[in-house]
């Protein structure tokens, strides 16, 4: 068995593999990134202990973390952990893998655009890995890449950002298009639309977003990369003058263009990094409370719901930038009414719990927290939604607590829940428990020494982006100090990691054994028979009333 | 009036201006909405988790919660925050971006923002700003302004300094030479992005005198870290005397 | 190798087949590709300050040719299509081909716009129209490039599928097909936005 084999085959077993290595590896390079940008922030100018010498002395000469570099820093881990890390992860990894065997599909609908899906993406990931080394470095601008700074960025790591992201984008329209065909054509007999484990409608609704949005921001590389190589000037208006001096463009551009190409994919994205982590949340959270999701199609119709607003929100972000009254409240009433589907999902899942029998497995730990830490970070979207209270907070430090609550201690924790509750299906071994229970608990408590003091740091007005952490600014220095614990709770945050780390690869060889249906669970993935699969039932029948079991698989004949 | 303790615990720098206060007050119930939301669902959450625990617990019930009063907790954050979008947000932003004071009545002031500065320019005793031209900007005349236009030889610069009178309203005419940057006033309750192309006005009435920082909030370069300007709200007096030492260094050659 | 289900047979209660859904949903996604740069058009020359003469820029002459060739490539499309599916593979291999040639005719003309264009100093520095002009029928003539590179397959090495799998290789040739005729499509809003308005 020649491993290079794996790199080709059309399974999407082995490619949902192949996407989740490749994914927790890019995860693990933005932690690193993220780790010295902690660093920065707490002991700003200071030499960076240890791996100084790996930095490159023209990013941090002597260890010294240079301003330019900060910014490669900041830009790149929002980019890596948003697309090539957490999106890949549930999307690419967790859904190829499970959404076939969800279903009782033979394999996704079209394999081999399956596998050319992940080697786009894998090629977008060496693109802006291989960025790292140009001189210049990579790119500077922030993940959100606003012109006209983006475009007049000098070097080549922007130019290289925008060729990362074509092929990024790429990979999503296939894999995006691939899964709604997947969904809709290959359902196993009997499994009508409301039989779906709400893990397989969290899919479909964030491969409609892919498709749908992400074009936008193909269309605005596409316009970057002309201003950038060509010379034109579509994100740059007329009467620049750049360091003193004149720019010699032609002009009649438009600056806010980009934001809201950029933005028309933001919002919805930021949903496909939330969508999937619901999904996985609801399966843990069923399967160890033993009992049916509360309200499952109410949570249908809201991912529906959220779905389709998100393509209605997207100025939230540019409240700022100028706009009257009747644009700003129709974007306040949309962001508010968004709200409201996902209060319904929360609320849904939270009462699930209600009359379970609940079992505290690794898994479902990290399942529970899901829902407060999303919560916070939810709520604290509440006030950013507001145009009026979002003069104050845009662009604070409040919004990167709001936002990392959701990514983090939000997606994340439901991401490693799921690598926790599938591993016994994919490897036929358990994860260990102790390693998996310091894991959650170690990680839990750095995660909110982090990202609690944001909020803190924010309303006192503490910006984002900044080199020294505000160090700077008179108003930042009553909330500075708590800059020195969230960063030594970053680093502790990586030390737990360690044991997740090895954790998963012991397991691998030296796991616990279990049968094919350790959680007893009820879904169609846990059916390693081979008779041809059909469908009897609704997704969660646990404790079914005068069952002799406590769960009762989708694919079990009902009882004569 | 009881004062919102809310304002306390969030900690926003001082409230220096006359919308401040609706700002806050906004940011205060919304935060009080959050608390309660938050502090409910965490005690039911608590509670569900030791009650239902599997030891407490063996058998799970297949239809689980009955009734239907989470739809009222829905219903109810739904009309808190539509009371909130239509009797709280749109006003003030609507004030803030509708009812501009007229200028005659008001502090104009233009604010250029470049990497990494701010440029302030007063139009000086004639109330008219001169002309500029960017092929003049130059290191001595950031602004590019035309000193030979008549309008523009009593005009005043400075560099991260912007001077105001208290009590007065303030206009800005905010724009930027380069870069996407943001205007950020923490006392005034004041942010506006500066958006090379796309001119804007922004208006506050400062109510208290003091010392404090623009910010720059948006990412702009490098410099980003240290575009810091400084503002200073003070007295009729004492602006008007802060004018006249600026006007002589005018004079100067 | 499981073999999948309804690659060429339609499934009941949706009606469809997989690579015929597939393309639909790839094409949704080029709507939105295209409604952006559109989009970005309308703003840009909606801000503008002035903008040139649109017609007296461009060769409108030449677009018009492009267009006709390109409406009568959609056509031979379908005529490829239906030989395939009338089982006349000689009728099929005429029309493919003479599609290819119309798309190759289409890049032809193109070019000779774009070194007239370049010829000329017109570049996308110059302004904005141009740059817009330069943009979108760039990203379309990689579409109509794609196109062919699928149409030369079907007619080369992928025929060898007409023997063994009649009935899938026809399901490609309508699918490379509805492909083709969007790309046909968007030459038909692109002409009158970027030519004569
Ligand atoms: C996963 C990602 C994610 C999600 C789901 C959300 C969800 C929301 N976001 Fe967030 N947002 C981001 C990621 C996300 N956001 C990112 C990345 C940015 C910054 C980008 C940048 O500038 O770099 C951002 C920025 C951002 C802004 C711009 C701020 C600014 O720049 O000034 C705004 C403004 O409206 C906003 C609003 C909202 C709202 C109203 C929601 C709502 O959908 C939230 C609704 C949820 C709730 C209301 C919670 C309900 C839960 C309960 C009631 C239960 C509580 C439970 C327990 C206690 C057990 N977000
Ligand atoms: C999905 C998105 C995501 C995620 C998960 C994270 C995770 C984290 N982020 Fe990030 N962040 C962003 C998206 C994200 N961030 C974005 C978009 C920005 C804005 C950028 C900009 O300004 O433009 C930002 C900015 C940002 C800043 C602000 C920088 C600034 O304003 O100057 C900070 C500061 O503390 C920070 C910290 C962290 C920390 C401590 C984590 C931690 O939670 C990290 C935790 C990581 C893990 C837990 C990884 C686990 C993986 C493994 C253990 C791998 C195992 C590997 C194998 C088995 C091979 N982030
Ligand atoms: Cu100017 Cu940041
Ligand atoms: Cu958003």
């Amino acid at each position: 068995m020649a491993p290079l084999k794996y790199l080709y085959s059309t399974d999407h077993k082995v490619i949902g593999l192949l996407y989740g290595f490749t994914s927790l590896c890019f995860l693990l390079v933005g932690f690193v990134l993220v780790i010295v940008i902690r660093w920065q922030l707490a002991f700003p100018g200071q030499p960076v202990p240890y791996v100084a010498g790996l930095l490159g002395a023209a990013n941090a000469p002597g260890g010294i973390v240079l301003p330019e570099f900060y910014n490669q820093l900041g830009a790149m881990h929002g980019t890596i952990m948003v697309f090539l890390g957490v999106v890949p992860l549930a999307v690419g990894a967790f859904g190829n893998y499970l959404v076939p065997l969800q279903i009782g599909a033979p394999d996704m609908a079209f394999p081999r655009l399956n596998l050319a899906s992940y080697w786009f993406y894998a090629a977008g990931g060496a693109i802006m890995l291989a960025s790292f080394f140009l001189p210049g470095g990579a790119a500077n601008n922030g993940w959100t890449s606003y012109a006209p700074l983006s475009d007049l960025a000098p070097g080549h790591g922007q130019t290289f950002w925008l060729l990362g992201m074509l092929f990024i984008i790429f990979s999503s329209l296939l894999g995006a298009l691939n899964f709604i065909t997947t969904i809709v054509q290959l359902r196993a007999p009997g499994l009508t639309w409301f039989r779906l484990p709400f893990f397989v409608w969290a899919q479909f609704v964030t491969a409609f977003l892919l498709l749908l949005a992400f074009p936008a921001l193909q269309a605005a590389a596409l316009l970057q990369g002309m201003d950038r190589l060509a010379g034109s000037s579509f994100f740059l208006p007329s009467g620049l003058a750049v360091s003193g001096q004149a720019l010699d463009v032609a002009g009649g551009g438009n600056a806010l263009l980009w934001q809201h190409l950029f933005w028309f994919l933001g919002h919805p994205e930021v949903y496909v990094l939330i969508l999937p982590a619901m999904g996985i949340a609801a399966e843990v959270i069923a399967n160890n409370t033993r009992k049916p999701l509360w309200g499952y199609r109410v949570m249908v119709y809201s991912v529906f719901v959220l779905g389709f607003l998100s393509f209605v929100v997207w100025a939230h972000h540019m409240f700022l930038t100028g706009m009257g009254t009747a644009i700003s409240a129709f974007f306040q009433t949309t962001t508010m009414i968004i709200s409201i589907p996902s209060v319904v999902i929360l609320s849904s899942l939270i009462l699930s719990l209600y009359g379970g029998s609940i079992r505290f497995t690794t898994p479902m730990l990290f399942a529970l927290a899901f829902l407060p830490m999303f919560g916070i970070g939810g709520l604290t979207g509440l006030p950013l939604g507001l145009a009026t209270t979002d003069i104050p907070l845009h662009d604070t430090n409040y919004v990167v607590g709001h936002f990392h609550y959701l990514v983090a201690p939000g997606t994340i924790f439901a991401l490693f829940a799921g690598i926790y509750h599938w591993f016994p299906r994919i490897t036929g071994r358990m994860m260990n428990d102790v390693l998996g229970r310091i894991h959650f608990a170690g990680s839990l408590i750095c995660m909110n020494v982090i990202f609690l003091p944001m909020f803190v740091q924010g309303l006192a007005g503490v910006n984002r982006r900044l080199w020294d952490g505000g160090a700077e600014y008179a108003h930042a220095q009553g909330v500075l100090h708590f800059n020195v614990p969230m960063s030594i709770a970053a680093f502790g945050l990586a030390f737990f990691q360690l044991f997740f780390i090895v954790n998963l690869f012991m397991s691998i060889r030296y796991g616990r054994r279990v049968d094919t249906n350790p959680w007893e669970a009820t879904t169609l993935e846990w059916n390693t028979g081979t008779a041809p699969v059909r469908v009897y039932r609704d997704p969660y029948d646990y404790s079914v009333p005068g069952a002799k079991a406590d769960f009762t698989p989708q694919y079990e004949r009902a009882e004569a | 009036m009881i004062p919102d303790p809310m304002l306390e615990w969030l900690g926003l720098p001082v409230a220096g201006s006359a919308h401040a206060a609706d700002v806050d007050r906004v940011m205060a119930l919304v935060h009080w909405l959050m608390l309660v939301l938050f502090v409910g669902w965490s005690l039911f959450f608590a509670y569900v988790l030791v009650r239902f625990r599997r030891k407490a617990h063996p058998a799970a019930s297949h239809h689980g919660l009955r009734g239907r009063w989470s739809s009222w907790i829905e219903g109810g954050v739904l009309a808190a925050e539509v009371v909130l979008l239509a009797f709280f947000s749109i006003p003030v932003w609507s004030s803030r971006v509708d009812a501009f004071p007229s200028e005659r009545a008001s502090t104009v002031v233009r604010v250029v923002a470049e990497q990494f500065a701010w440029n302030v320019h007063y139009p000086g005793p004639d109330g008219r700003f001169g002309r500029t031209d960017i092929t003049l900007i130059g290191p001595a005349n950031p602004l590019g302004l035309d000193r030979s236009d008549p309008a523009a030889r009593d005009d005043i610069t400075t560099i991260n300094q912007l001077n105001v009178p208290v009590n007065r309203p303030v206009i800005v005419h905010l724009s930027s030479k380069d870069m996407v940057h943001s205007f950020t006033l923490p006392q005034m309750r004041v942010k506006q992005d500066a958006i090379p192309g796309v001119p804007q006005p922004v208006w506050f009435t400062p109510t208290e005198t003091g010392e404090w920082e623009i910010a720059c909030s948006q990412l702009c370069g490098l410099g980003h870290y240290r575009m810091r300007g400084f503002y200073a709200v003070q007295r009729q007096a004492d602006f008007d005397a802060w004018l006249v030492s600026e006007a002589a260094l005018l004079a100067e050659p | 190798m499981h073999t999948l289900p309804y690659t060429t047979e339609i499934r009941p209660d949706t009606g469809l087949t997989n690579p015929k859904l597939g393309i639909w949903l790839f094409l949704a996604s080029e709507v939105m590709l295209f409604g952006s740069l559109f989009s970005a058009y309308a703003l840009l020359r909606s801000g503008a300050a002035s903008w040139p003469d649109q017609s007296a820029v461009l060769s409108v002459p030449l677009a018009t040719l492009n267009t006709v060739i390109l409406i009568s490539s959609s056509v031979t499309m379908v005529l490829a299509w239906s030989g395939a599916r009338a089982g006349r593979m000689d009728r099929f291999r005429i029309y493919m081909g003479l599609t290819l040639l119309c798309g190759a005719g289409f890049l032809a003309v193109k070019a000779v716009e774009y070194g007239d264009k370049f010829a000329h100093g017109l570049l996308p520095s110059t302004d904005n129209f141009l740059a817009l002009y330069f943009t979108m029928t760039g990203v379309h003539a990689v579409h109509v490039l794609a196109g062919m590179v699928v149409n030369a397959f079907l007619l080369g090495p992928g025929a060898r599928m007409w023997r063994s799998e009649p009935e899938r290789f026809t399901n490609r040739v309508e699918v490379a097909g509805i492909y083709w005729h969007f790309v046909d499509v968007v030459w038909i809003f692109l002409f009158p936005v970027l030519y004569l308005l």
